[in-house]
């Protein structure tokens, strides 16, 4: 039986995607918290009773204690307001806050989101910016990277189940021909697999185009409980599941190299909670920070077989008219991957496709999405699972 | 006498200035483990001590870096990858000696140390192991 809601959101904004100049993360939050006040007029925002922001890192702009600017910001002060901090989960564990302090009882209405702004560092402090988020005393001690991280497993994939890097580039192409349909989208592109396979290589097998974008972006998300979700739209969806698990830091450390036990954790705990399998998902955004991530998630999601994940973007089974269309947005690979406001804008994906205002990326019908957010090489998985209000 | 030395990085890290390469072992289950957390991560026992491990395993992954962050930019592109070492303990390292095409899962491998530990003024004062094929 499918489970009970927990919370529902209302209304959901997204800053422009991108690199976008001339702005800070905190004015980009303004745009997504604006573009989700704007579509939903019945909602006062005195009503908001706590906000919930995740940013990764104040390295990019010298500014930490995200959470009251953001309060500050959008002028909701005094009403609490926290920065949440998972790497590249961190708005995806905003999220999950957010769900808990409504369906507690405790609130009527919170805000979710995440900001992230990065375009105008240069590539190598963005690299150890990333890298923060990995172990240091063996990992970054040891030179490792993420793209570094997400090579190790692409390696041990490509080993174990003869994954391919044509398999790994078809990830980058359907991701990036979505982002065409996706206004917001950092960079909209039909490119091919050899235009993948032929991009300068970042950690040998990863290439350029098999790495998620550097992007400025925020997101926004407001939920409410259940009962009054009627109050402030006629097309709510709800929460139904989620789950949040913590891995080992090291990579090193983990019995596999070539699955994370945290999108396991996770998603089995969501799955539970929300009374669904994963064949009832009729979409989902999940976490391609780098192309083998999201042929990892299909297999640890459960949308095909261990192994199986290079054959399942082969077939054509996730593209949008597919039987599991994943990353309808463009992905963090597209769309672009403002790492501290991801988790949220997945969430938002979510929304646009169950109350059909996903335009031409649009999945005819659906009624089931899940959100897959991970934290550096997955230290953190969120997983949120979401139904179309009746 | 090692039960006296302290559970911690730093230690790890000593050992591996004095060209040790030392793990912990935990005295209830036997488990031989890293990063040494003072718990063991299989039965949870805080019951361990430091044990010398042999330094041979065999390569699990590898990758080769060619963005770097800006401490070792100067080396790209470098080989990284992943050891089981003998005693089933696992470890990343930094692979000398060693083109990506000679390097194949499976590959013999073994720790080796910096020859003479430079001088670090920064924090931290760590000394570094290699990997090489055995
Ligand atoms: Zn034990």
């Amino acid at each position: 039986m499918m489970g009970k809601p927990l919370a529902a959101v209302v209304s959901v904004g997204l800053s422009k995607f991108g690199r976008i100049e001339g702005k800070y993360g905190r004015e980009l939050f303004f745009d997504a918290f604006k573009e989700a006040i704007d579509g939903c007029p019945n909602l006062e925002t005195r009503d908001i009773e706590a906000l919930y922001v995740g940013q990764m890192s104040e390295f990019y702009e010298h500014q930490g204690h995200s959470g009251a600017i953001a309060a500050n910001w959008t002028r909701l002060l005094p009403i609490p307001s926290i920065r949440t901090e998972g790497a590249c989960a961190s708005s995806g564990a905003a999220v999950a806050l957010g769900v808990m302090s409504v369906h507690s009882g405790l609130c009527d209405v919170v805000m979710a989101g995440g900001i992230e702004k990065m375009t105008h560092q240069p590539t190598p402090f963005v690299t150890e910016a990333l890298a923060l988020a990995s172990d240091f005393p063996f990992e970054q001690w040891n030179g490792l990277t993420f793209p570094g991280l997400y090579a190790l497993m692409a390696t041990a994939h490509m080993h174990e189940y003869g994954t391919t890097e044509e398999q790994l580039a078809l990830v980058a192409v359907k991701n990036h021909g979505n982002a065409m349909f996706n206004p917001k989208a950092h960079l909209p592109k039909k490119i091919t697999v050899d235009d993948v396979l032929s991009s300068r290589i970042i950690a040998w097998p990863l290439k350029l185009y098999d790495c998620s974008l550097i992007t400025d972006g925020a997101s926004c998300v407001i939920l409410t409980k259940p009962e009054l979700a009627k109050k402030y739209t006629d097309t709510p969806v709800y929460i139904i599941g989620f789950g949040q698990a913590a891995d080992t830091i090291g990579l090193y450390e983990r019995a596999s190299l070539t699955s994370l036990a945290a999108t396991k954790v996770a998603s089995k705990k969501a799955y539970e909670m929300a009374g669904v399998s994963p064949k009832d998902i009729d979409v989902a955004e999940v976490h391609d920070c780098f192309t083998i991530a999201e042929i990892m998630a299909y297999e640890d999601l459960g949308f095909c077989e261990k192994g199986r994940g290079g054959k399942l973007i082969e077939d054509g089974e996730t593209n949008i008219g597919g039987r599991i269309p994943v990353n309808t947005s463009g992905g963090l690979k597209a769309k672009g991957h403002p790492v501290g406001a991801t988790g949220a804008a997945q969430i938002c994906e979510i929304y646009y496709q169950l109350t059909g205002q996903a335009g031409k990326r649009q999945v005819e019908g659906a009624e089931i999405g899940l959100a897959h957010n991970i934290g550096g090489s997955g230290a953190t998985g969120v997983v949120h699972i979401l139904r179309r209000g009746d | 006498m090692s039960e006296e030395l302290p559970k911690t990085l730093d230690q790890f890290y000593k050992f591996v200035s004095e060209k040790k390469l030392m793990a912990l072992q935990c005295l209830d289950c036997g488990k031989i483990y890293l990063p040494p957390t003072p718990r063991c991560p299989k039965c949870f026992s805080f019951n361990t001590s430091w044990k010398e491990l042999s330094g041979k395993g065999k390569l699990l992954t590898y990758t080769e870096i060619h963005v770097a962050t800006p401490q070792f930019a100067s080396q790209a592109p470098y080989l990284v990858g992943i050891v089981e070492l003998e005693e089933n303990v696992r470890l990343p390292g930094i692979i000398k000696n060693c083109r990506r095409e000679e390097l194949a899962i499976g590959k013999p491998m073994k720790v080796v140390f910096e020859e003479k530990a430079e001088e670090r003024k920064s924090w931290p004062a760590w000394g570094r192991y290699y990997l090489v094929p055995a």
